[in-house]
């Protein structure tokens, strides 16, 4: 397991470097410069000179990224164009609470994904079964933006239940030590701004992880299914094991493993989706904020947001195959 | 009848809903099972003993039910109890030994776990006490350090292993009735015998009845009081083992008892008689390919060239090493040695038979053969010149002349194409012919291995096992090859199909003038197809010689095992 551990953690260095190559020249390539965009009308020869000397942007390309790679190794992940602010200052402003948003997402998707997907399979054929195939297919099918929509107007503005933007009531006095709205409200036993919180980040929460807990009820499903019809169950009902028994030891633990797999799929998918239901819910993540560095070609930016993005991805997927080696014991010799 | 039986089958009827409606799987089934007693139920599969047995434990696929008759256990009727009087019977009183050891674990969970949860939900004992009774059930079917062993998992276990853990698993609360569904048919006949020694031992110590699920005849009449003959869902025939084995009654015994391979039987002969090279050559004409290559005119009759050496194939002292993957950390890889300085020879248009148990080397030896699989030492010589190594033309004219077939004639067809095009297959991707040409080649083909020519438009999933290795032998037979290897090619089929295999391959060779690499485990099918044999144990050859030689006076202490394992041998299986 160790083993599987370390040479996981080996292969991210080269991925991580050709990866940022790749998006070295990706954000290079893309049309304009920082400097015209940051300009705009007022952009004169002069003045884009100007920008693009003040950033380093008139260098040679493999000065550029060794710049960049140096800078980042020291922890130095750039300044905004736009903003002017460290990139890291800004992400560390608004990444908790994509990360809180995503989390809730994620717990939501597996919490409900894999009780309903293996319900599902226990009636498999059955009224339960077809409802939830036909509403896991809607969950995969609806975009996030439009659920997010619907939700919005059905919840917040209809019903009143919950919020409908927004990360705190404006009104609310709270102190944010972390960043992480709920987590805060928890260390500073301010309860009350805690709950408040949640109450914000249900309804983005619940939209960003439709897809997710659509595809793992899927998943689950076919797997219960799967491993119910396998020789070790029949073995095992033969031997007189009580249905509590078989459920959770043998046909649950087993269905796990391709689930597993899913889960750490989908954790890429909830970064991503988490921009559109951020915009939604004029929810201040790191969204609404990418989205302006996109349109502003603001390189350090875009850099570093990918590259946090596929580190997180990495690890996920690293997590994925320690658990399933902690399943699965065949993994673990291999 | 003194006892009253233990169990009591009475016009037993078990029907499947399938998408085509109700199928009937077993009809009017009826016998008994007294207390102590062994009962074979014996037949080829989709006889419906398999069913019979899951009716009993109440553990029928979703869609099977009881739908006619009694099962009476111990005076209770199982087919009117209710789903959670079953449940309780399971285990306590009805044990079970299924027949795969590979795929009826639990891949997850401790060996030794998988036995105490049994005894836990039983009721039988708890925590502490479970686990060391566990490491006593592991003992007493025979498993060597059981105290370690408990705590592994089942992919740390040979197959043998696995079948003991099952053994003690079924029996592991004392139930008066075990049954054993093919408790052995996936382990060498050494492991076998062993295995269903231990189990005969431990049953008749503790008094358990056992109803064991056969396709073996041999093995049933062996092992049994008395044996159950089942044939399309129905019992056929009942009786004491040995009389049902003197004097069959119904039809179905005597031919089940006339194909069962034994040491007894002879090598398949086909007479020779007029009007039949005819019909080779026949069949050994080429479709829309007038150029012969040179060097390698096909042997189609093959006695009549005499200027080519005398052994189509000749194996010079060739190994094979594997590299085995270390563990841990830093952990180094180690080497293993499947076959070790191996020498034989295939003379024209006979049959060598490599025998041999699972790990002894002799399926590496076949994909040599084939050139799937590069010796790391030794050579191997196919018609005078060195196989492996060639330039592409050479290796595709290779491929031509050496055809395989292989075990499993359902893993080995593509499910996704017809009879016509799976024969087709290799004209095509060989440039024979035209279509037209071709659709006559597999005609012939299909003519060949007396198959009807209405299977042509259908797909694997719709033939039956003996069909789909008869579409197999055609494949291979396509391109008129001069060697097939038969890697365990009969092994999957029921008796009275694999018998019927055997003669169409013995008569194919005659006709074609074929030679075969004979790779099986066992040992009386050998007896019947092959002219010379190597013994392989742990990837050398122990001993080889022509059949009557090494079967009739076998030098080695382990052929003689081999010999001795197989099972009815002491019996007199001769054919009504």
């Amino acid at each position: 397991m160790a083993r599987l551990v370390l040479q996981r953690l080996a292969l991210l260095v080269p991925t991580l470097v050709g990866l940022s190559i790749l998006l070295f020249l990706w954000v290079r390539a893309l049309p304009g410069g920082p400097a015209t965009a940051l300009l705009g009308e007022r952009a004169t020869p002069e003045a884009v000179e100007r920008i693009n000397q003040l950033y380093g942007f008139d260098k040679p390309l493999v000065e550029q990224y060794l710049t960049w790679v140096g800078q980042l190794l020291q922890g130095n992940f750039g300044t905004s164009t736009r903003t002017g602010v460290p990139v890291l200052e800004e992400f560390a402003l608004r990444f908790p609470a994509t990360i809180e948003l995503t989390v809730l997402a994620l717990v939501i998707a597996v919490g409900v994904g894999i009780p309903l997907g293996y319900v599902a399979a226990r009636h498999q054929g059955r009224l339960l079964d077809h409802t939830t195939v036909v509403v896991s297919l809607l969950g995969v099918t609806v975009p996030v933006f439009f659920l997010a929509f619907l939700l919005k107007w059905l919840f917040a503005v209809q019903l009143g239940i919950f919020p409908s933007a927004g990360r705190q009531t404006p009104s609310m006095i709270a102190t944010h030590p972390t960043g992480f709205y709920v987590l805060d409200g928890l260390v500073t036993r301010e309860w009350d701004a805690a709950w408040d919180a949640l109450a914000h980040l249900v309804l983005p929460a619940l939209a960003l992880g439709s897809i997710p807990l659509a595809i793992i009820a899927r998943i689950t499903r076919a797997s219960v299914i799967e491993v119910q019809n396998a020789d070790y169950v029949r073995t095992a009902r033969a031997k007189g094991l009580g249905r509590p028994r078989l459920r959770r030891r043998v046909v649950l633990r087993n269905a796990m493993l391709p689930v597993s797999t899913t889960i750490g799929l989908q954790v890429g998918l909830l970064l991503s989706g988490a921009v559109l239901t951020e915009t939604v819910f004029a929810f201040n993540g790191i969204g609404s904020f990418l989205a302006a560095a996109v349109f502003n070609l603001d390189y350090a930016v875009l850099q570093g947001f990918i590259l946090f993005i596929a580190v997180v991805y990495a690890l996920a997927n690293l997590a994925v195959d320690v658990s399933y080696g902690l399943i699965d014991p065949r993994m673990r010799v291999r | 009848m003194s006892r009253e039986p233990l169990l009591s089958i009475r016009d037993l009827e078990v029907t499947f809903r399938t998408e085509q409606g109700e199928t009937t799987a077993v009809r009017g089934a009826s016998f008994d099972v007294l207390p102590g007693e062994t009962v074979a139920v014996v037949g080829e599969s989709g006889s419906g003993k398999s069913t019979t047995a899951m009716a009993v434990l109440g553990l029928l696929a979703q869609n099977g039910r009881v739908s006619g008759g009694s099962l009476v256990f111990d005076g209770e009727d199982l087919a009117r109890a209710t789903p959670a009087a079953r449940a309780r019977l399971r285990g306590r009183e009805i044990g079970m030994v299924p027949q795969d050891p590979m795929s009826n674990l639990n891949p997850v969970m401790r060996v030794g776990d998988q036995i105490v949860e049994a005894l836990e939900d039983t009721g039988v004992a708890r925590g502490a006490e479970a686990r060391r009774r566990t490491v006593e059930l592991l003992e007493e079917a025979g498993l060597p350090d059981a105290e370690r062993r408990a705590r592994q998992y089942p992919h740390e276990f040979s197959g043998g292993m696995r079948q003991r853990a099952l053994i003690a698993m079924g029996l592991a609360c004392r139930p008066r009735l075990l049954i054993a569904d093919e408790p052995t048919s996936a382990l060498d006949v050494t492991v076998q015998r062993t295995i269903l020694d231990r189990l005969e031992e431990l049953t008749h110590e503790l008094g358990t009845a056992v109803l064991l699920i056969t396709h073996d005849l041999g093995l049933a009449a062996e092992r049994a009081q008395r044996v159950v003959v089942m044939y399309r869902g129905e019992v056929v025939e009942t009786g004491p083992a040995a009389q049902l084995l003197r004097d069959p009654q119904h039809e179905y015994t005597r031919r089940l008892l006339a194909a069962a391979p034994s040491l007894a039987s002879r090598r398949i002969q086909i007479a020779r008689s007029a009007g039949e090279t005819a019909e080779a050559d026949l069949l050994a004409s080429h479709p829309g390919d007038v150029h012969e290559p040179a060097g390698g005119a096909p042997g189609a009759s093959g006695a009549s060239s005499d200027a080519r050496p005398d052994n189509i194939i000749e194996v010079r002292a060739v190994s094979k090493r594997f590299q085995l993957r270390g563990r841990g950390l830093w952990g180094r890889g180690t080497e293993i040695t499947a076959v070790d300085d191996v020498s034989f020879d295939i003379p024209r248009g006979t049959t060598v038979a490599v025998v041999g148990e699972s790990g002894s080397g002799k399926s590496t030896v076949a994909r040599m053969m084939l050139d799937l699989v590069e010796p790391t030492s030794g050579t191997i010589t196919f018609e005078g010149r060195p196989v492996g190594g060639r330039d592409r033309a050479a290796e595709v004219e290779f491929r031509r002349r050496v055809q395989p077939i292989f075990q499993d004639p359902y893993a080995s067809l593509d499910p996704l194409y017809t009879v016509h095009r799976t024969i087709e297959e290799p004209l095509r991707a060989h440039g024979r012919g035209d279509a037209v040409s071709r659709r006559a080649r597999v005609h012939e083909l299909l003519d060949a291995v007396a198959l009807p020519r209405d299977l042509l438009r259908r797909y694997p999933a719709e033939l039956s096992g003996g069909q789909r290795q008869r579409v197999a032998i055609a494949r291979a037979l396509a391109l008129e090859p001069e060697l097939v290897v038969c890697d365990e090619a009969v092994s999957a089929l029921d008796v009275i199909v694999q018998s019927q295999i055997l003669h169409l391959l013995a008569d194919l060779q005659h006709r074609l003038g074929l030679s075969y690499l004979f790779i099986s485990h066992d040992l009386a099918v050998v007896r019947q197809i092959a002219d010379q044999v190597c013994v392989m144990e742990r990837g050398r050859i122990v001993e080889q010689g022509t059949v009557d030689d090494v079967f009739d006076r076998p030098q080695q202490e382990y052929t003689r095992m081999l010999l001795d394992s197989i099972p009815g041998r002491d019996l007199d299986l001769r054919s009504a």
